[in-house]
Protein backbone atom coordinates (compact mmCIF):
# COMPACT_ATOMS: atom_id res chain seq x y z
CA UNK A 1 0.00 0.00 0.00
CA UNK A 2 1.13 3.20 -1.10
CA UNK A 3 2.20 5.74 2.24
CA UNK A 4 -0.50 8.76 2.78
CA UNK A 5 1.33 11.87 1.82
CA UNK A 6 2.17 13.99 5.17
CA UNK A 7 2.25 17.72 4.10
CA UNK A 8 4.22 20.17 5.86
CA UNK A 9 2.64 23.31 6.97
CA UNK A 10 4.06 26.19 8.78
CA UNK A 11 1.63 28.41 10.36
CA UNK A 12 2.34 31.94 11.17
CA UNK A 13 -0.07 33.21 14.22
CA UNK A 14 -0.67 35.97 16.54
CA UNK A 15 -0.16 36.07 20.04
CA UNK A 16 -3.40 37.93 20.91
CA UNK A 17 -6.15 35.79 18.72
CA UNK A 18 -5.14 32.95 16.50
CA UNK A 19 -2.49 31.21 18.87
CA UNK A 20 -4.38 31.57 21.67
CA UNK A 21 -7.18 30.03 19.76
CA UNK A 22 -4.61 27.32 19.04
CA UNK A 23 -4.08 26.68 22.53
CA UNK A 24 -7.40 26.70 23.25
CA UNK A 25 -8.23 23.86 20.75
CA UNK A 26 -5.74 21.83 22.84
CA UNK A 27 -7.19 23.03 26.26
CA UNK A 28 -10.79 21.41 24.42
CA UNK A 29 -8.97 17.99 23.65
CA UNK A 30 -9.94 18.67 19.78
CA UNK A 31 -7.64 17.33 17.97
CA UNK A 32 -6.40 18.35 14.40
CA UNK A 33 -3.75 16.38 12.38
CA UNK A 34 -0.45 17.03 13.63
CA UNK A 35 1.22 18.86 9.87
CA UNK A 36 1.29 21.94 11.01
CA UNK A 37 3.85 23.72 13.11
CA UNK A 38 3.03 27.08 14.45
CA UNK A 39 5.25 29.97 14.89
CA UNK A 40 3.56 32.57 16.90
CA UNK A 41 4.38 36.17 16.02
CA UNK A 42 3.24 39.42 18.19
CA UNK A 43 1.02 40.17 15.21
CA UNK A 44 0.03 38.97 11.77
CA UNK A 45 1.02 42.23 10.85
CA UNK A 46 4.65 40.65 11.78
CA UNK A 47 4.66 38.98 8.80
CA UNK A 48 7.17 39.57 6.55
CA UNK A 49 7.08 37.64 2.76
CA UNK A 50 10.47 36.96 3.67
CA UNK A 51 9.16 34.16 6.08
CA UNK A 52 6.69 32.88 3.48
CA UNK A 53 9.56 32.13 0.63
CA UNK A 54 11.81 30.77 3.37
CA UNK A 55 9.20 28.16 4.46
CA UNK A 56 8.51 27.03 0.76
CA UNK A 57 12.61 27.52 -0.12
CA UNK A 58 12.81 25.16 2.90
CA UNK A 59 10.51 22.22 2.48
CA UNK A 60 7.40 23.13 2.98
CA UNK A 61 4.32 22.32 1.65
CA UNK A 62 2.31 25.22 2.50
CA UNK A 63 2.61 28.05 4.88
CA UNK A 64 -0.88 29.62 6.99
CA UNK A 65 -0.87 32.98 8.43
CA UNK A 66 -3.91 33.64 10.76
CA UNK A 67 -4.39 36.55 12.62
CA UNK A 68 -7.69 38.30 14.72
CA UNK A 69 -10.38 39.13 12.99
CA UNK A 70 -11.19 42.26 10.78
CA UNK A 71 -11.56 45.05 13.65
CA UNK A 72 -10.06 43.27 16.33
CA UNK A 73 -5.97 43.48 16.16
CA UNK A 74 -4.33 44.15 19.13
CA UNK A 75 -2.38 46.34 17.44
CA UNK A 76 -5.44 48.07 16.11
CA UNK A 77 -4.98 47.77 12.05
CA UNK A 78 -1.68 45.38 11.54
CA UNK A 79 -3.87 42.56 10.30
CA UNK A 80 -5.22 44.52 7.70
CA UNK A 81 -1.48 44.86 6.51
CA UNK A 82 -0.88 41.59 6.35
CA UNK A 83 -4.55 41.06 4.51
CA UNK A 84 -2.76 43.11 1.81
CA UNK A 85 0.76 41.43 2.24
CA UNK A 86 -1.19 37.83 1.75
CA UNK A 87 -3.35 39.20 -1.21
CA UNK A 88 0.03 40.15 -3.36
CA UNK A 89 2.07 37.13 -1.92
CA UNK A 90 -0.24 34.93 -3.67
CA UNK A 91 -0.31 36.52 -6.84
CA UNK A 92 3.46 36.69 -7.22
CA UNK A 93 3.76 33.09 -5.76
CA UNK A 94 1.75 31.90 -8.02
CA UNK A 95 4.03 33.30 -10.94
CA UNK A 96 6.64 31.17 -9.54
CA UNK A 97 4.46 28.11 -9.88
CA UNK A 98 3.09 27.78 -6.31
CA UNK A 99 -0.36 27.45 -6.52
CA UNK A 100 -2.26 30.21 -4.21
CA UNK A 101 -4.21 27.61 -1.93
CA UNK A 102 -0.80 27.29 -0.45
CA UNK A 103 -1.04 29.86 1.20
CA UNK A 104 -3.61 30.50 3.43
CA UNK A 105 -4.93 33.35 5.53
CA UNK A 106 -7.44 32.61 8.43
CA UNK A 107 -8.70 35.17 11.13
CA UNK A 108 -8.81 32.99 13.96
CA UNK A 109 -10.56 35.11 17.88
CA UNK A 110 -8.81 33.32 21.29
CA UNK A 111 -12.33 31.59 21.96
CA UNK A 112 -12.52 29.98 18.36
CA UNK A 113 -10.35 26.78 19.11
CA UNK A 114 -12.82 24.97 17.34
CA UNK A 115 -12.79 26.98 13.55
CA UNK A 116 -8.93 26.79 14.18
CA UNK A 117 -9.13 23.11 14.13
CA UNK A 118 -11.37 22.58 11.60
CA UNK A 119 -9.88 25.02 8.90
CA UNK A 120 -6.41 23.76 9.85
CA UNK A 121 -7.93 20.39 9.27
CA UNK A 122 -9.60 21.19 6.31
CA UNK A 123 -6.28 22.82 4.91
CA UNK A 124 -4.28 19.94 5.34
CA UNK A 125 -6.83 17.89 3.74
CA UNK A 126 -6.49 20.21 0.46
CA UNK A 127 -2.39 20.24 0.48
CA UNK A 128 -2.60 16.42 1.20
CA UNK A 129 -4.64 16.05 -2.29
CA UNK A 130 -2.19 18.74 -4.03
CA UNK A 131 0.44 16.42 -2.92
CA UNK A 132 4.16 17.66 -2.06
CA UNK A 133 5.39 21.29 -3.10
CA UNK A 134 8.88 19.82 -3.29
CA UNK A 135 10.58 23.23 -3.71
CA UNK A 136 14.03 22.73 -5.98
CA UNK A 137 14.78 26.24 -6.97
CA UNK A 138 16.43 26.68 -3.20
CA UNK A 139 18.61 23.58 -3.61
CA UNK A 140 19.80 25.32 -6.98
CA UNK A 141 21.52 28.04 -5.01
CA UNK A 142 23.20 25.76 -2.58
CA UNK A 143 26.32 28.23 -2.08
CA UNK A 144 24.83 31.16 0.00
CA UNK A 145 25.65 34.98 0.01
CA UNK A 146 29.08 35.40 1.38
CA UNK A 147 27.99 39.35 2.44
CA UNK A 148 28.57 39.83 5.71
CA UNK A 149 30.10 43.07 6.49
CA UNK A 150 29.36 46.52 4.58
CA UNK A 151 32.54 48.46 3.27
CA UNK A 152 31.08 51.71 2.27
CA UNK A 153 33.25 53.39 0.14
CA UNK A 154 33.99 57.27 0.80
CA UNK A 155 32.55 58.98 -2.53
CA UNK B 1 58.48 46.66 -11.51
CA UNK B 2 55.86 45.30 -13.46
CA UNK B 3 52.45 46.77 -12.97
CA UNK B 4 49.58 44.72 -11.25
CA UNK B 5 47.35 42.75 -13.84
CA UNK B 6 43.74 43.77 -14.27
CA UNK B 7 41.12 41.94 -15.95
CA UNK B 8 37.04 42.61 -16.66
CA UNK B 9 34.66 40.14 -18.16
CA UNK B 10 31.36 39.98 -19.45
CA UNK B 11 28.69 37.11 -19.09
CA UNK B 12 25.64 37.40 -19.53
CA UNK B 13 25.34 41.03 -19.56
CA UNK B 14 24.27 43.75 -21.64
CA UNK B 15 27.85 45.75 -21.91
CA UNK B 16 25.96 48.62 -20.09
CA UNK B 17 29.04 47.75 -17.24
CA UNK B 18 31.66 48.03 -19.47
CA UNK B 19 29.84 51.56 -20.57
CA UNK B 20 29.98 52.85 -16.88
CA UNK B 21 33.39 52.10 -16.39
CA UNK B 22 34.33 54.15 -19.58
CA UNK B 23 32.15 57.07 -17.93
CA UNK B 24 34.75 57.23 -15.46
CA UNK B 25 36.30 59.62 -17.73
CA UNK B 26 40.14 60.31 -17.33
CA UNK B 27 39.70 58.17 -14.02
CA UNK B 28 40.25 55.65 -16.80
CA UNK B 29 43.38 56.62 -17.15
CA UNK B 30 44.12 55.67 -13.52
CA UNK B 31 43.36 52.01 -14.47
CA UNK B 32 46.03 52.35 -17.24
CA UNK B 33 48.63 53.78 -15.29
CA UNK B 34 48.27 51.59 -12.18
CA UNK B 35 47.11 48.25 -14.09
CA UNK B 36 48.53 46.23 -16.94
CA UNK B 37 44.99 45.49 -18.41
CA UNK B 38 45.49 41.56 -19.76
CA UNK B 39 41.90 40.39 -20.45
CA UNK B 40 39.06 42.83 -21.29
CA UNK B 41 37.03 41.86 -24.29
CA UNK B 42 35.19 44.48 -24.75
CA UNK B 43 38.32 47.32 -24.94
CA UNK B 44 41.28 44.49 -26.23
CA UNK B 45 41.83 41.87 -28.07
CA UNK B 46 42.94 38.63 -26.01
CA UNK B 47 41.69 35.16 -26.02
CA UNK B 48 40.71 32.30 -23.45
CA UNK B 49 43.35 30.52 -24.36
CA UNK B 50 45.78 33.50 -23.15
CA UNK B 51 44.01 33.57 -20.03
CA UNK B 52 44.07 29.38 -19.74
CA UNK B 53 48.18 30.12 -20.02
CA UNK B 54 48.58 32.85 -17.29
CA UNK B 55 49.46 31.63 -13.68
CA UNK B 56 47.24 30.97 -11.11
CA UNK B 57 46.31 34.05 -9.22
CA UNK B 58 48.55 35.98 -11.50
CA UNK B 59 45.96 38.29 -12.10
CA UNK B 60 45.13 41.05 -9.05
CA UNK B 61 42.18 42.12 -10.03
CA UNK B 62 39.09 40.68 -11.84
CA UNK B 63 35.40 42.72 -12.41
CA UNK B 64 33.30 40.59 -13.28
CA UNK B 65 30.07 41.50 -14.87
CA UNK B 66 26.68 39.53 -16.25
CA UNK B 67 25.30 36.50 -15.08
CA UNK B 68 25.95 32.99 -15.22
CA UNK B 69 23.87 31.95 -17.79
CA UNK B 70 25.41 29.05 -19.87
CA UNK B 71 28.06 26.28 -19.75
CA UNK B 72 30.92 29.22 -21.29
CA UNK B 73 29.76 31.91 -18.92
CA UNK B 74 30.28 29.36 -15.52
CA UNK B 75 33.88 28.09 -17.31
CA UNK B 76 35.37 31.73 -18.02
CA UNK B 77 33.67 31.91 -14.25
CA UNK B 78 35.97 29.22 -12.86
CA UNK B 79 38.83 30.46 -14.62
CA UNK B 80 38.99 33.85 -14.20
CA UNK B 81 38.57 32.54 -10.17
CA UNK B 82 41.29 30.40 -10.45
CA UNK B 83 43.89 33.04 -11.94
CA UNK B 84 42.69 36.43 -10.01
CA UNK B 85 43.19 37.41 -6.25
CA UNK B 86 40.09 39.37 -6.37
CA UNK B 87 37.20 38.49 -8.10
CA UNK B 88 34.46 41.49 -7.51
CA UNK B 89 30.77 40.88 -8.55
CA UNK B 90 30.51 43.46 -10.49
CA UNK B 91 27.01 45.16 -11.66
CA UNK B 92 23.55 43.65 -10.78
CA UNK B 93 23.74 40.52 -13.03
CA UNK B 94 26.66 39.35 -10.92
CA UNK B 95 25.30 39.76 -8.09
CA UNK B 96 21.99 38.69 -8.01
CA UNK B 97 20.96 37.77 -11.41
CA UNK B 98 19.77 41.09 -13.03
CA UNK B 99 17.39 41.16 -16.05
CA UNK B 100 18.74 38.18 -17.64
CA UNK B 101 17.71 36.49 -14.14
CA UNK B 102 14.04 37.14 -15.43
CA UNK B 103 14.82 33.87 -17.36
CA UNK B 104 13.69 31.89 -14.22
CA UNK B 105 10.43 32.71 -14.74
CA UNK B 106 10.17 30.94 -17.94
CA UNK B 107 11.54 28.10 -19.09
CA UNK B 108 13.83 27.19 -21.22
CA UNK B 109 11.28 25.77 -24.14
CA UNK B 110 9.16 28.62 -24.01
CA UNK B 111 11.18 31.15 -24.08
CA UNK B 112 12.98 29.71 -27.42
CA UNK B 113 9.57 29.78 -28.45
CA UNK B 114 8.84 33.11 -27.97
CA UNK B 115 12.28 34.20 -29.60
CA UNK B 116 12.14 32.03 -32.49
CA UNK B 117 8.38 32.01 -33.17
CA UNK B 118 6.70 35.17 -32.46
CA UNK B 119 5.15 37.90 -34.65
CA UNK B 120 8.70 39.77 -35.59
CA UNK B 121 10.22 37.09 -35.96
CA UNK B 122 11.05 35.42 -39.54
CA UNK B 123 11.54 31.73 -39.26
CA UNK B 124 9.88 29.77 -41.91
CA UNK B 125 11.37 26.72 -41.36
CA UNK B 126 10.35 26.74 -37.73
CA UNK B 127 14.09 26.22 -37.49
CA UNK B 128 15.35 26.07 -33.29
CA UNK B 129 19.15 26.62 -32.34
CA UNK B 130 21.10 23.54 -31.72
CA UNK B 131 24.19 23.54 -29.77
CA UNK B 132 26.22 21.49 -32.18
CA UNK B 133 25.92 21.35 -35.85
CA UNK B 134 27.98 19.62 -38.33
CA UNK B 135 29.00 22.17 -41.43
CA UNK B 136 31.94 20.39 -44.49
CA UNK B 137 34.34 22.25 -42.08
CA UNK B 138 33.91 19.90 -39.01
CA UNK B 139 32.03 20.50 -36.27
CA UNK B 140 30.64 23.76 -34.65
CA UNK B 141 29.20 24.59 -30.97
CA UNK B 142 27.23 27.28 -29.48
CA UNK B 143 27.16 27.46 -25.78
CA UNK B 144 24.55 25.66 -23.72
CA UNK B 145 22.05 27.63 -22.25
CA UNK B 146 21.18 26.37 -18.20
CA UNK B 147 17.55 26.53 -17.28
CA UNK B 148 18.24 28.40 -14.25
CA UNK B 149 20.28 31.50 -14.49
CA UNK B 150 22.76 32.21 -11.15
CA UNK B 151 24.53 34.58 -10.19
CA UNK B 152 28.21 34.51 -9.69
CA UNK B 153 28.45 33.62 -6.32
CA UNK B 154 26.28 30.37 -7.15
CA UNK B 155 28.85 29.20 -9.19
CA UNK B 156 32.44 30.44 -7.47
CA UNK B 157 33.83 32.07 -4.72
CA UNK B 158 32.99 36.15 -4.75
CA UNK B 159 35.44 38.23 -2.60
CA UNK B 160 33.30 41.31 -3.50
CA UNK B 161 30.23 42.80 -4.65
CA UNK B 162 29.53 45.72 -6.35
CA UNK B 163 25.84 46.05 -7.00
CA UNK B 164 23.91 48.43 -9.70
CA UNK B 165 22.50 48.35 -13.14
CA UNK B 166 25.03 49.35 -13.81
CA UNK B 167 27.16 50.73 -10.75
CA UNK B 168 27.40 54.75 -11.05
CA UNK B 169 30.24 55.80 -12.39
CA UNK B 170 31.34 58.01 -9.60
CA UNK B 171 31.30 55.02 -7.45
CA UNK B 172 33.59 52.95 -9.73
CA UNK B 173 35.78 55.57 -9.89
CA UNK B 174 36.15 55.91 -5.94
CA UNK B 175 36.60 51.90 -5.67
CA UNK B 176 39.46 52.67 -8.36
CA UNK B 177 40.44 55.16 -5.88
CA UNK B 178 40.79 52.60 -3.09
CA UNK B 179 42.57 50.28 -4.90
CA UNK B 180 45.17 52.20 -6.19
CA UNK B 181 45.30 53.70 -2.54
CA UNK B 182 45.87 49.77 -1.17
CA UNK B 183 48.48 49.19 -3.83
CA UNK B 184 50.54 52.41 -2.47
CA UNK B 185 49.47 51.44 1.01
CA UNK B 186 47.81 53.96 1.81
CA UNK B 187 44.54 52.10 2.65
CA UNK B 188 43.17 48.51 3.61
CA UNK B 189 40.82 46.45 1.71
CA UNK B 190 37.62 45.72 2.90
CA UNK B 191 36.81 42.29 4.68
CA UNK B 192 36.00 39.76 2.22
CA UNK B 193 32.04 39.63 1.12
CA UNK B 194 31.86 43.35 1.37
CA UNK B 195 29.54 45.21 -0.72
CA UNK B 196 31.53 48.07 -2.36
CA UNK B 197 31.21 51.16 -4.06
CA UNK B 198 27.46 51.40 -2.37
CA UNK B 199 25.78 52.60 0.90
CA UNK B 200 23.72 50.55 3.09
CA UNK B 201 20.40 52.51 3.84
CA UNK B 202 17.58 52.51 1.37
CA UNK B 203 17.46 54.79 -2.11
CA UNK B 204 14.40 56.74 0.00
CA UNK B 205 17.42 58.41 2.03
CA UNK B 206 19.18 59.87 -0.84
CA UNK B 207 16.22 61.10 -2.27
CA UNK B 208 15.46 64.70 -2.48
CA UNK B 209 11.16 64.20 -2.27
CA UNK B 210 8.70 64.90 0.14
CA UNK B 211 7.52 62.30 2.01
CA UNK B 212 4.28 62.31 3.83
CA UNK B 213 2.21 59.08 4.84
CA UNK B 214 1.63 56.81 2.41
CA UNK B 215 -1.75 55.43 1.60
CA UNK B 216 -2.66 54.49 -1.98
CA UNK B 217 -5.98 53.61 -3.28
CA UNK B 218 -4.88 53.25 -6.85
CA UNK B 219 -1.30 52.43 -8.67
CA UNK B 220 -0.97 53.82 -11.61
CA UNK B 221 2.64 54.77 -14.32
CA UNK B 222 4.47 57.58 -15.25
CA UNK B 223 3.34 57.49 -19.03
CA UNK B 224 -0.26 57.96 -17.84
CA UNK B 225 -0.24 61.61 -15.73
CA UNK B 226 2.28 64.20 -14.91
CA UNK B 227 3.73 63.52 -11.49
CA UNK B 228 4.08 66.19 -8.68
CA UNK B 229 7.87 67.25 -9.23
CA UNK B 230 8.79 67.36 -5.81
CA UNK B 231 6.13 65.11 -3.73
CA UNK B 232 7.20 60.85 -3.55
CA UNK B 233 6.82 59.15 -6.02
CA UNK B 234 5.33 56.29 -4.36
CA UNK B 235 2.67 57.95 -3.01
CA UNK B 236 2.07 59.60 -6.00
CA UNK B 237 0.69 55.91 -6.81
CA UNK B 238 3.86 55.08 -8.65
CA UNK B 239 5.71 51.52 -7.65
CA UNK B 240 8.89 53.25 -6.81
CA UNK B 241 11.00 50.27 -5.52
CA UNK B 242 13.41 52.91 -3.56
CA UNK B 243 12.32 52.06 0.07
CA UNK B 244 13.44 48.79 -0.11
CA UNK B 245 16.49 48.89 -2.27
CA UNK B 246 20.61 49.77 -1.31
CA UNK B 247 21.30 53.59 -1.39
CA UNK B 248 24.79 54.39 -3.34
CA UNK B 249 23.28 55.66 -6.66
CA UNK B 250 21.99 58.91 -5.30
CA UNK B 251 18.38 58.57 -6.30
CA UNK B 252 19.07 59.41 -9.76
CA UNK B 253 15.98 57.78 -11.18
CA UNK B 254 13.66 59.37 -8.85
CA UNK B 255 14.81 62.68 -8.71
CA UNK B 256 14.53 62.68 -12.50
CA UNK B 257 10.77 61.56 -11.88
CA UNK B 258 11.55 57.85 -12.96
CA UNK B 259 10.32 55.67 -10.42
CA UNK B 260 13.49 53.58 -8.92
CA UNK B 261 13.95 49.52 -10.54
CA UNK B 262 15.75 48.46 -7.69
CA UNK B 263 19.10 47.83 -9.45
CA UNK B 264 21.13 48.18 -6.30
CA UNK B 265 19.35 45.16 -4.44
CA UNK B 266 18.83 44.83 -1.12
CA UNK B 267 20.18 46.12 1.88
CA UNK B 268 22.50 43.89 4.03
CA UNK B 269 20.10 43.25 6.33
CA UNK B 270 17.72 41.45 3.63
CA UNK B 271 18.20 38.05 2.43
CA UNK B 272 15.68 38.57 -0.26
CA UNK B 273 14.92 41.75 -1.68
CA UNK B 274 11.72 41.06 -3.75
CA UNK B 275 10.33 40.26 -0.23
CA UNK B 276 10.95 43.38 1.48
CA UNK B 277 9.46 45.57 -1.95
CA UNK B 278 6.64 43.30 -1.64
CA UNK B 279 6.07 43.91 2.02
CA UNK B 280 6.64 47.77 1.73
CA UNK B 281 4.42 48.17 -0.78
CA UNK B 282 1.09 45.85 0.31
CA UNK B 283 1.70 47.54 3.63
CA UNK B 284 0.79 51.48 2.15
CA UNK B 285 -2.38 49.86 0.36
CA UNK B 286 -5.25 52.22 1.54
CA UNK B 287 -7.86 49.35 2.00
CA UNK B 288 -9.16 47.30 4.19
CA UNK B 289 -11.96 45.48 2.06
CA UNK B 290 -10.10 42.72 0.28
CA UNK B 291 -12.29 42.51 -3.18
CA UNK B 292 -11.18 46.26 -2.74
CA UNK B 293 -7.67 45.18 -2.09
CA UNK B 294 -7.50 42.84 -5.24
CA UNK B 295 -8.49 45.76 -7.26
CA UNK B 296 -5.81 48.03 -6.18
CA UNK B 297 -3.35 45.25 -6.86
CA UNK B 298 -4.79 44.56 -10.45
CA UNK B 299 -2.38 48.04 -11.38
CA UNK B 300 0.62 45.84 -10.67
CA UNK B 301 0.32 43.66 -13.34
CA UNK B 302 3.80 41.55 -12.91
CA UNK B 303 4.54 41.19 -9.36
CA UNK B 304 7.63 38.85 -9.35
CA UNK B 305 8.94 40.77 -12.54
CA UNK B 306 8.59 43.91 -10.79
CA UNK B 307 9.86 42.90 -7.44
CA UNK B 308 12.03 40.71 -8.70
CA UNK B 309 13.72 42.69 -11.96
CA UNK B 310 16.89 42.61 -10.87
CA UNK B 311 17.50 39.57 -8.19
CA UNK B 312 15.02 36.61 -9.57
CA UNK B 313 18.59 34.09 -9.26
CA UNK B 314 19.74 35.49 -5.80
CA UNK B 315 16.19 35.15 -4.38
CA UNK B 316 15.29 32.76 -1.77
CA UNK B 317 12.83 30.54 -4.39
CA UNK B 318 15.44 31.42 -6.92
CA UNK B 319 13.99 30.22 -10.08
CA UNK B 320 9.68 29.83 -11.02
CA UNK B 321 8.96 25.85 -11.17
CA UNK B 322 8.23 26.21 -14.66
CA UNK B 323 12.36 27.09 -15.03
CA UNK B 324 13.88 24.14 -12.48
CA UNK B 325 11.45 21.56 -14.04
CA UNK B 326 12.58 22.82 -17.38
CA UNK B 327 8.55 23.10 -19.21
CA UNK B 328 5.75 24.63 -19.39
Amino acid sequence: MAQQFEPLIIGFTCNWCSYRAADSAGSMRLKYPPNIRLIRLMCSGRIDTTFVLQAFANGADAVLISGCHPGDCHYVEQNYKAQSRFLLMRRMIAQMGIEPQRLQLLWASAAEGTIFAAEVTKMIEEIRKLGPLNWKGGQLSAVSHQRSAIAEVAV
Amino acid sequence: MSKPKFAMYWAAACGGCEIAVLNTNEKILDVDANFDVVFWPVAMDAKYKDVEAMADQSILLTLFNGAIRNDENEHIAHLLRKKSQILVAFGACATQGGIPGLANLSSTPSMVDTAFTTLSTDNPDDLRPQTKYTIPEGEITIPTLYPAVKSLDQVVKVDYYMPGCPPESHQIAAVIDLVVQVLQGKAQLPPTGAVIGAGNSSVCEECTRTRNEKKIAKFTRIQDFKPDPDVCLLEQGILCCGAATRSGCGAVCPKAAVPCVGCYGATDDSPDHGARLLNAVASVIDSRDPVEVEKILDGIPDPAGMFYRFGMPGSLLRASKAAWEDKG
